[in-house]
């Protein structure tokens, strides 16, 4: 697959402000500067960041419950997305969807907080995309605890039986909220799932955002071809808990985290890159100093923003 | 203006016909709406007519058949899906309360969910406890989702196509009793007309008492009233149409000239559709009020296939509720 030297490098920008971003959240949400809750997305950055490359800003964007990747790819301004996060009138959606329901139709990005909602909503855009013509697409990307939903049933024989423009992308992190996938999971393997749709499907390390980008490139060629939808399984790993401020030692080890942890894309994608002389040291200081002066000023944005008025309240109905 | 004569049935497969012709936008999506003509012939023509891409038949897939009617109306088109019992209904929870209704406002404005579910209301016919049951005030206690119940083919055509054009999501009921063509012919305009979501319509004028009914209840409060006349009393009828968006004021004012209230409808009493009309007649307008409000519903327990005949509403109930309070 042909990967230029700026795409790599926008691949691992990405990244570092992915990872960056959650724990400034991360650190806000701890002392309570933030309402409701976060679901961290540390660890899983190399996912959205692989696929991110092969979406156009017309494309359809379902992101999980775990998503902000998706929405800050997508193409959301940093400010406008932190505000959101931060409950700010200036948000982009007010200050109304927050962390879990962030919603860009600009760039057609959308989430859900119910855990497997958005299996039919691609549906749904993928008739669209299919009436419409022309070679626009839809990205679905959900968890493993998500395919246990009968949505996924429903909606990938739907996708199958009607040759969508969909991919669907799972980020299987071996945990569903508290619980081992495997104590409530018939498969390891998600993707094998996809044969009972006829529907073609591929395993990668959802850790090696080169890996990712390969795989989703071939299932995004079919999808745009209209040839049919494709399943793609990222095995990946959370670091923190299913919402920040979890007890996962309850259902988990620290040896199996610290395990997931050498395999980290902030490390080794930088480490591959310099190696192949994609990065130099310079410029990874270049981009950490980017990727923080970014975020900073969203954050500084957001946290001068007003919060909604009671008036802003009946507004938009 | 010319007028034609149009079954109720015929009336919902124009407004459908009409709508897809003027507005490519529209899609009609459910379990055998296309080669199978709807569950009792509603759709006949429709795929014939408009092409598979946009009479869609479906697997036997209730939540993303609607979960994907959201989505498609989030993408730009206006889809009426058909879920074939108003029991089903059970089985769309999800896209319609967390995510159809809500998604306009929560994004701030930046979509809109513009949808439409037909779905039957299959009383008096065995059909059982999960088939026959009719549940309105499941939605009306949902903000912003339309509920629209239509009792005659003019209301029918009317307002389906402005549930068409609505930009928010709208639940239709339709009821089996209204399917036969020969009892459930009626007037309409051979001109193109919309009717307005919150308009309620008299049915009968009167100024003893108000019977607020729908759907069935509309037509047996008619004839209930008619004998109610025999006996010096006189009913006037009123059908809210749409219970949500519900006209307040035509019930409101319509109590204020009458002093009296009835409400009849055919899904269960607790914190039913009449449930919510009392408290807004308690609230607004309880010092016009001459004698305690009633409500003639389907008594709570369970519907099995033969126990209908005992616990819907009809007409000697709704004379006896009458003349309770006359």
């Amino acid at each position: 697959m042909n990967l230029n030297k700026n795409t790599l490098i926008e691949i691992y920008r990405n990244i570092v402000l992915l990872r960056k971003l959650d724990e400034k959240l991360i650190e806000l949400f701890t002392a309570g500067k933030v309402p409701g809750w976060i679901h961290p997305y540390v660890g899983q950055e190399a996912v959205v960041a692989g696929v991110a490359p092969h979406v156009r800003k017309d494309d359809f964007f379902c992101a999980t419950h775990r998503g902000r990747a998706v929405h800050v790819l997508k193409g959301t301004p940093l400010r406008k997305f932190v505000a959101e996060l931060l409950g700010r009138k200036t948000g982009i959606n007010k200050g109304r969807a927050g962390e879990m329901h962030v919603m860009n139709w600009e760039v057609h990005s959308v989430s859900s907080g119910i855990v497997g909602a958005t299996f039919p909503m691609a549906v749904g855009f993928g008739i669209a995309c299919k009436l419409e013509g022309g070679d626009k697409i839809v990205f679905c990307t959900f968890g493993d605890g998500a395919s246990n939903r009968g949505t996924f049933h429903e909606s990938l024989n739907m996708a199958s039986v009607w040759k969508l423009p969909i991919v669907f992308i799972c980020e299987n992190n071996l945990y569903a909220q508290f619980t081992p996938s495997k104590l409530t999971t018939s498969v390891s393997d998600i993707a094998k799932r996809a044969s009972a749709y006829n529907m073609p499907s591929t395993i990668v390390d959802g850790m090696d955002p080169i890996a990712v980008y390969e795989a989703v490139g071939e299932a995004v060629e079919r999808a745009r071809k209209r040839e049919g939808p494709t399943l793609v399984e990222c095995k990946t790993y959370r670091y923190h808990g299913h919402f920040y401020g979890d007890k996962w030692e309850t259902y988990r080890s620290p040896e199996e985290v610290e395990a997931w942890k050498k395999k980290d894309p902030v490390i080794t994608f930088k480490e591959r890159l310099l190696k192949d002389g994609v990065l130099t040291e310079k410029l990874v200081e270049e981009i950490y100093n980017d990727v923080n002066s970014q975020v900073e000023d969203a954050l500084k944005f957001a946290f001068e923003s007003p919060e909604p008025s009671p008036e802003d309240v009946y507004e938009d109905l | 203006m010319g007028k034609k004569t149009i079954a109720y049935i015929d009336a919902i497969r124009e407004a459908l016909r009409e709508e897809m012709l003027r507005d490519p936008k529209v899609i009609v999506i459910g379990e055998d709406v296309g080669l199978g003509q709807g569950a009792f012939t509603v759709t006949k023509g429709l795929y014939q007519e408009f092409g598979k891409d946009r009479v869609i038949d479906t697997p036997i897939s209730e939540e993303s058949i609607i979960g994907a009617c959201v989505g498609a109306a989030m993408a730009g088109l206006r889809p009426v899906a058909e879920i074939m019992f108003n029991p089903f209904m059970a089985l769309v929870m999800d896209p319609l309360i967390n995510h159809a209704s809500c998604y306009k406002y929560v994004s701030g404005g930046q979509v809109k969910v513009p949808m439409v579910i037909r779905t039957l209301v299959c009383q008096g016919r065995g059909a059982g406890h999960d088939h026959a049951p009719f549940y309105a005030s499941w939605f009306m206690h949902v903000p912003y989702i339309r509920v629209i119940v239509p009792s005659t083919p003019y209301d029918a055509k009317g307002l389906l196509k402005t549930a068409i054009r609505d930009d928010y999501p709208c639940i239709f009921y339709e009821h089996i009793d209204f399917y036969p063509r020969k009892p459930n012919l009626g007037e309409i305009p051979e001109e193109e007309y919309t009717i307005p979501l919150g308009k309620a319509d008299i049915k009968k004028e009167g100024s003893d008492v108000t019977i607020v009914a729908i759907l069935t209840g509309v037509k047996t409060s008619l004839s209930a009233a008619k004998k109610l006349e025999e006996d010096g009393i006189n009913v006037e009828v009123v059908d809210p149409r749409t219970l949500a968006p519900l006209d307040k004021q035509t019930i409101l004012d319509s109590v204020k000239k009458t002093g009296r209230l009835v409400i009849v409808e055919t899904d269960f009493k607790t914190a039913g559709v009449g449930a919510e009309i009392a408290a807004i007649v308690a609230e607004e307008a309880m010092e016009y009020l001459d004698a305690p409000i009633k409500r003639v519903a389907t008594a709570d327990i369970p519907i099995s296939f033969t126990n209908e005949k005992y616990i819907l509403p009809n007409e000697e109930a709704i004379i006896k509720a009458v003349k309770d309070i006359c």
